[in-house]
């Protein structure tokens, strides 16, 4: 099956033509499904009042911005021309909550096992899905084939898509362990 | 986890507030980031230092007008609301 993104005449096709291009829907719902299931987790141990949904709903969006917000500043510094826009960067931040879910769900029905055997998996998936979508945005051509191409800003260019990749099972790790107590 | 989007806020207004304040003659100059020292290189490689110089440069642009008026306020708003 094939997992590239389409393109048309050197732009991505929009998400109602193409199933693999990132959009906010999927990050979007699982937010909102993360939320939720913070509050049942919390409930289920009696640690729940209905302000601590809005507090853990504006953490997670603050931990949200900052992300972004720092992947920004990377992307900046290390003058990477990329065809990714702040909503592009938004969308793959999201995509963890999908992985948190699963964990969370785990969680409470099996465990703390169950929680960890699947947040591990989840992290892995998480980090070859971000390894590869943006391998293809911010390394060169060249480099983006597979052929090691020395130099120092290829290096950088890997060092960076690497940095954000490994960033999302510690995101993901952090925002959920303590509502598993 | 309190940790909030006004949080994020204060933290970031600080931050921005401290790096306008790093005087480019008296300090920056000694360190080797002053804005005239030889980011020139109209080549391909701007280089981080050189991205970083650029960016605290134009944090100081930015702050000298909107960015201290609109600290002021939001310190005024929040010496009124605590």
């Amino acid at each position: 099956q094939d997992w590239q993104v389409r393109y048309q005449q050197d732009t991505p096709v929009a998400p109602r033509f193409d199933v693999n291009a990132p959009d906010l829907y999927i990050p979007a719902m699982a937010f909102l499904t993360y939320i939720l299931l913070a509050g049942l987790a919390l409930g289920t141990q009696n640690r729940f009042s209905p302000d601590s949904l809005g507090l853990l709903a504006s953490s997670a969006l603050a931990w949200l911005l900052l992300e972004v917000l720092s992947v920004l500043l990377s992307l900046y510094l290390v003058t990477v021309s990329t065809d990714l826009t702040p909503i592009d960067l938004v969308a793959f931040a999201g995509y963890k909550y999908v992985g948190m879910i699963v964990g969370l769900v785990a969680g409470l029905l099996l465990g703390r096992v169950g929680y960890y055997v699947a947040l591990t998996w989840c992290c892995l998936s998480i980090f070859v899905f971000m390894i590869r979508t943006l391998r293809l945005k911010l390394l060169s051509e060249a480099a983006a084939e597979g052929v090691l191409v020395r130099g120092a800003k290829n290096q950088l260019r890997m060092y960076l898509t690497m940095a954000i990749a490994a960033a999302q099972p510690l995101f993901m790790y952090w925002l959920t362990f303590h509502l598993l107590r | 986890m309190a940790f909030t989007l006004y949080s994020l806020l204060q933290a970031s207004l600080l931050i921005v507030n401290a790096v306008a304040v790093l005087h480019e003659e008296r300090f920056l100059r000694h360190v080797g980031w002053g804005s005239d020292q030889g980011i020139g290189g109209f080549g391909e490689e701007p280089g981080i230092k050189a991205q970083l110089t650029n960016l605290i440069r134009s944090i100081r642009t930015v702050m000298r007008g909107k960015g201290t008026i609109f600290t002021i306020i939001i310190m005024i708003m929040m010496i009124i609301i605590t």
